[in-house]
């Protein structure tokens, strides 16, 4: 499916995901699904948690128990292919990577996306950084129904009437 | 209406400075920077030029100076590849039609 | 007559990386481009690049084109001419320029071709119209001239260039309304394809162009379904108005400089088209000529950018004034171009590069 739509597979989406008590605090999901040569998530991660062996091509591997969330690998991604993810009870954390031109204020409801691009709840802006060293790609703490954990990809806005 | 961008998530939007030309014996503006074809291409400009015998519309395609798709009279001078040429002050720009080409071949 | 040690013609990523190792080893050296900037296509690359830190991974296109020219600020042995175009070349190494309207003449000990590449076309009936153009010349406007040509596109073609610059145009406001792909799969990286599918845009495999509509400019296209013989499927057409249309059908090696000069050329179908036969060292058939970079076989910048370290250096070792660090250099290069073509993508352009081998042994 990934190979015709650029959409993956539940199962592929769901294998790149941590359980609930490792998701306690925020985790690098990485969804690269390709070998291709690339490794600015493994050079960037300052406590080395993503592996990519035996050689750039490999796809890269988050190891939970060295990962602390710090969000670099998120915006160091070229392909903007990983994201944190927490869950809090019934409610779902991420920090997204986003270079479009809309920009989100704090405290905003705004539409959540999934993966095909549709629209499946809302989702509300906790907070946008843009520092110097994202290189331009703003980096977007949002929240959602925890039923979303699989689903929930990135954000758009809600256009009024 | 402008063709310009006036903001973007990567790109640093600049003001800048404008460049008058004419185009057409009409009295336009660039900016520092454009070459002709992206100035005109702001301005709304579609149509660069005429195929030789069908006369078929040409517009920008390559860009880099390949095609000739975008070929104009620049100042005088035939077959300026305005995708490649830097706007300046004053210049006089015009689509070349078969019949002045004609001319030069005969 | 103009003298030179090395002359390079082209100021893209490959031009700009060989100028570098020869202005170290002390070579009087001249750039020739035909542009009014240097950078070649890397100044319209807003994207971060893959690769790993020597090939400037994470870092922005129109960064690294920055960053490759700071790189030769300080040599005063090097001469950059811009909107230079070569007209002629010759075997005894003199080449022929035209720089505003003045006809000149260099006359350089070796020469560096690194002239990139050119866009592939598609035939369909109208495929003449203003508003279609080639992915590269939309990236051009939008992102180095700062001009958008229309409000809405359709793109043709799923490689890593369709679908990296389907997302520059959503970030300039442009709306894409579908990418089109006439092979059962999307051909470039699937991460570029995620990220334009999270923004809604539609995905199409096994489709085509049929025709372009429209009277002076472009109006609409018509796509239909092809089956896996690439024929059209009966009942399948559909129209979409579009502004724009922009094809994106691969590239081809410009490899006309090479020919001018008698370099023996091939077709190679896995390297994007002609390219001139060249051996390990990057040399040509004809001697002191060397080249690099897209012309050579239409890879990434990456690549590009290594290559044209390598032709630097070879260029120095054939000139008997080697760099410094030669043997180093050459090795670290030639396990980064290793390491880059050593997986998936690698293998079309692994088994290009043996038949070019291949070629040159019985030319």
């Amino acid at each position: 499916m990934l190979n015709s739509t650029g959409v993956p597979d539940k199962d592929q989406v769901v294998s790149r995901f941590f359980d609930e008590k490792i998701l306690s605090s925020y985790k690098a999901i990485i969804e690269c699904y390709e070998d291709i040569p690339c490794n600015p998530c493994a050079t960037s991660c300052p406590v080395s948690a993503i592996t990519i062996a035996p050689d750039i091509h490999a796809q890269p591997v988050v190891d939970p128990s060295v990962c602390t969330g710090c969000s670099i690998c998120v915006t160091s991604c070229p392909g903007l292919a990983i994201m944190l993810a927490t869950v809090k009870k019934d409610k779902a954390r991420f920090k997204i990577p986003y270079e479009m031109n809309e920009s989100f204020e704090k405290g905003t409801e705004v539409h959540a996306i999934n993966r095909s691009g549709e629209i499946i709840g809302v989702a509300k802006v906790l907070n946008v950084s843009n520092y110097p060293h994202q290189l331009k790609t703003r980096l977007i703490t949002v929240e959602v129904d925890a039923s979303l954990l699989h689903d929930f990809i990135t954000i758009r806005g809600i256009q009024h009437g | 209406m402008t063709n310009r961008i006036v903001e973007h998530p990567i790109l640093e939007v600049k003001p800048k400075k404008k460049i008058r030309f004419v185009f057409e014996e009409k009295e336009v503006e660039g900016v520092e920077g454009d070459t002709i074809a992206s100035a005109l291409v702001a301005l709304g400009v579609v149509t660069m030029g005429h195929s030789l015998k069908k006369h078929r519309p040409r517009g920008f395609y390559c860009a880099i100076g390949n095609c000739a798709s975008c070929d104009m009279t620049v100042n005088g001078i035939k077959n300026v590849r305005t995708c490649i040429t830097p706007l300046e002050e004053k210049m006089i720009v015009k689509r070349e039609f078969v019949e002045d080409i004609q001319d030069d071949i005969r | 007559m103009i003298y030179a040690d090395v002359l390079i013609v082209g100021g893209g990523p490959s031009g700009l990386t060989a100028a570098k190792m020869c202005c170290e080893a002390g070579l009087s050296t001249i750039i020739v481009e035909r542009s009014h900037i240097l950078g070649g296509q890397l100044t319209k690359q807003t994207h971060k690049f893959f690769g790993s830190k020597d090939q400037y991974a994470k870092m922005r296109g129109i960064d690294i084109a920055v960053k490759l020219q700071e790189d030769l600020a300080s040599f005063n042995t090097l001469t950059m001419m811009l909107e230079t175009t070569v007209v002629g070349l010759y075997e005894d190494k003199v080449v022929t320029i035209l720089q505003h309207n003045e006809y000149k003449k260099i006359k350089a000990k070796a020469i560096i071709l690194a002239t990139g590449a050119s866009e592939k076309f598609l035939a369909f009936e109208n495929n003449d119209l203003p508003q279609i153009v080639g992915a590269g010349a939309l990236q051009t406007l939008v992102n180095l001239y700062q001009v958008i040509p229309g409000k809405s596109m359709v793109m043709i073609g799923s490689g890593n260039i369709g679908l990296i610059v389907s997302y520059q145009m959503l970030q300039a406001g442009i709306e894409v309304k579908k990418v089109i792909e006439a092979t059962d799969r999307i051909g470039g990286y699937k991460v570029h394809a995620s990220k334009l599918k999270r923004l809604g845009v539609d995905i199409q495999t096994r489709k085509t162009i049929k025709r372009a509509i429209g009277k002076d400019q472009l109006e609409a296209v018509e796509i239909v379904r092809i089956d896996e013989n690439f024929q059209e499927i009966e009942g399948t057409s559909e129209i979409i108005e579009t502004d724009l249309l922009c094809v994106s059908v691969g590239l081809s090696p410009l490899h006309q400089l090479a020919s001018m000069m008698n370099c023996k050329t091939t077709y190679i179908s896995e390297l994007g088209g002609y390219v001139p036969l060249i051996d390990d060292h990057f040399q040509c058939s004809v001697p002191g000529v060397f080249a690099c970079g897209d012309m050579v076989g239409i890879e990434e910048a990456s690549s590009a950018m290594m290559e044209g370290y390598l032709a630097g250096l070879y260029t120095c070792n054939y000139l008997n004034q080697p760099h410094l660090e030669a043997e180093s250099l050459i090795s670290h290069y030639e396990n980064q171009l290793y390491e880059l073509r050593n997986g998936l993508f690698g293998r079309k352009t692994l088994r290009g590069i043996e038949k070019r081998k291949e070629n040159l042994i019985h030319a």
